[in-house]
């Protein structure tokens, strides 16, 4: 949970720890090649055991209660990537031809090894139907693992997630 | 009005809809869906929300009827409701938001106070009005609700047949679907996802209990989960196609289940995995029925024009325009088993909605079968598949063979009759 001293107090953190937020930037930026080329093994390959992957819908409703767009757990995220990998998911066959936007990424909390992220998002989709724009305020927690990170946590917000959206099959 | 009888909309649908094939144009033309809405969606019953959804007096949810936004409200009174959201005065949209609980609603253009009985309660400056006679502005309302088991249905006609008339042999699929609470009651509480289709509605009306594409459009699921639904849906099934009439329809999975005789296999899962829904459902039916009841599961069922009960998951369409389609999704919760309640959600949000491993595909279906329609040769399409083994049921009702697309002659064949007038 963000609270306002947190939010007041993530930007001088984030300045001392420069360092940390290029390595964090570069982790993001990769992440969002390897959606946006469909590279489906690396991709999942980024997750740990216990991770979530959380596309909430109508606002950040619980997720325990309420339907979500995405709520999946590891073995969820698994079959996704799976059907994705069959060839014959209709939907991204041909796929999605996509380009992403990552910015304003800041570091909000670091407890151990574990960093709380947030972003911005934008992507574009031009798919069968035509060409579609996404927005979202990413949320990561990531664990490091030496120099490296892997997610725990992704939570997209999307900023309409509140309407009505088109299919959503590529890796958000 | 002589725009509706200006000869330029004078469609002969009987020319359009024949016994075993329908015309490309039914899908696209602008001036058969603005048709559509006169005739189907403005007139018919047409299903718009669940009591439980406004459980409290004061609840209100914002829902639909085509493309005309509709407040289900259970108001002051206690009586559940159906207004319309547009202020009298000028025509401004009352409430902007899509739940919440009031009393009274008040316009921002004027402040023009409306109970939440659709009466207005006064007017801002009031001395501007002297002498009018406040009962001519209130709000306008569906003029006939019909709600069976807690389904609410809306309809614009002043007359005509009852809701129970109307939903004939899909009662009994609601009635199923309800003896799978141990309370007999459903709760509607989690929430919809709104899927954006850029299609005709009538793709999905037909797709519902179209039992020839899932092991094709859904191979891709059937590989990569353990799931037996596949074989549901091969040449060897035996689940039947059903056409209830009315437009209503079914694919009866009751004969694959009761040939496995487990109880809860229909939903991948045994008793023991779910001990606490499997003791209340005795304690509720008694053992013997209870456990029928856990054999037969849950219905796949589409009710004309707009309500598919898709075993775990309920379905609203909500056409927006000729092309343009909203699929409303949330998953069944029954009342009074949390622990069954939970992993129905879990199922859901796995296979629904825009990122749902099955839907995301009948989508992508639906939009290349618009973008089809639109070619012009050939013009007619074809649903003649199993007409030769259809037949009649003990209930007299037109039943075929699970791949057969008996729902969707049935589907056109009501249709046809509410369109050509």
């Amino acid at each position: 949970m963000t609270n306002r001293q947190e939010i007041l107090t993530a930007q001088p953190r984030a300045a001392r720890a420069g360092e940390l937020l290029g390595h964090v930037e570069q982790f993001l930026f990769l992440e969002a090649r390897l959606q946006d080329t469909h590279a489906y093994d690396e991709w999942e390959a980024l997750w740990t055991d216990d991770a979530i992957y959380w596309v909430p819908a109508n606002g950040a409703t619980d997720p325990e209660t309420r339907m979500s767009i995405i709520y999946d757990n590891r073995s969820r995220i698994r079959v996704r990537i799976n059907q994705l990998k069959t060839g014959r998911h209709h939907t991204q066959t041909p796929r999605s031809e996509l380009a992403r936007i990552v910015s304003n990424v800041e570091l909000l909390n670091r407890v151990g090894d574990e960093i709380d992220v947030r972003a911005n998002v934008f992507i574009f989709e031009d798919s069968l139907r035509g060409e579609t724009m996404w927005a979202a305020r990413n949320e990561y927690r990531l664990r490091m693992q030496g120099d490296d990170f892997k997610m725990v946590r992704k939570k997209v917000s999307l900023v309409n997630s509140h309407k009505p959206i088109f299919t959503l099959s590529f890796l958000v | 009005m002589t725009a509706a009888i200006a000869p330029s909309s004078l469609i002969d649908y009987r020319a359009l809809i024949e016994p075993t094939r329908v015309n490309s144009r039914l899908y696209h033309d602008p001036k058969i869906f603005e048709q559509e809405l006169e005739r189907i969606w403005y007139r018919s019953w047409v299903y718009v929300g669940h009591v439980s959804e406004v459980p409290n007096r004061n609840d209100y949810v914002t829902k639909s009827i085509g493309p005309t936004p509709v407040l289900l409200v259970h108001d002051r009174t206690g009586q559940i409701s159906l207004l319309l959201n547009k202020c009298p005065h000028r025509g401004n949209q009352l409430c902007a938001y899509r739940e919440g609980n009031r009393s009274t609603f008040t316009c921002p253009y004027h402040s023009w106070t409306f109970s939440n009985t659709g009466e207005l309660a006064g007017y801002a400056y009031a001395d501007g009005y002297e002498g009018s006679d406040k009962s001519k502005f209130a709000l306008g309302r569906v003029p006939r609700i019909g709600i069976y088991r807690g389904f609410v249905f809306g309809s614009f006609a002043t007359e005509g047949p009852s809701i129970e008339e109307y939903l004939g042999g899909a009662k009994a699929s609601i009635d199923q679907l309800l003896a799978n609470s141990p309370e007999g009651e459903l709760e509607l509480t989690a929430g919809f996802l709104q899927h954006r289709t850029k299609a005709n509605w009538k793709f999905m009306l037909e797709n519902e209990t179209d039992g020839y594409h899932p092991a094709f459009v859904h191979s891709s699921v059937f590989q990569v989960t353990d799931s037996g639904i596949g074989k549901l849906y091969g040449p060897q099934s035996t689940a039947l196609t059903r056409d209830f009439g009315n437009g209503h329809t079914e694919f009866d999975l009751r004969p694959e289940w009761r040939r496995l005789d487990k109880p809860l296999a229909w939903f991948g899962t045994t008793e023991e995995r779910l001990p606490d829904y499997a003791k209340a459902m005795q304690a509720s039916y008694g053992p013997e029925r209870a456990r029928q009841i856990m054999i037969d599961g849950s219905p796949h069922v589409m009710i004309f024009p707009n309500l598919f009960i898709a075993e775990i998951q309920l379905f609203v369409l909500q056409p927006i325009a000729v092309d343009e389609t909203i699929q409303h999704v949330t998953a069944l919760q029954f009342k009074g088993t949390p622990d069954f309640n939970r992993r129905l959600r879990q199922q859901t949000m796995g296979s629904v909605g825009p990122a749902g491993l099955l839907l995301a595909d009948d989508t992508e279906m639906y939009e290349r079968n618009h973008r089809g329609a639109l070619i012009n040769d050939p013009e007619w399409l074809t649903l003649s598949r199993g007409i030769h083994r259809e037949r009649r049921d003990e209930n007299d009702y037109l039943v075929g063979h699970s791949t057969d697309e008996v729902p969707q002659r049935g589907i056109w064949r009501h249709y046809a009759q509410l369109m050509a007038v």
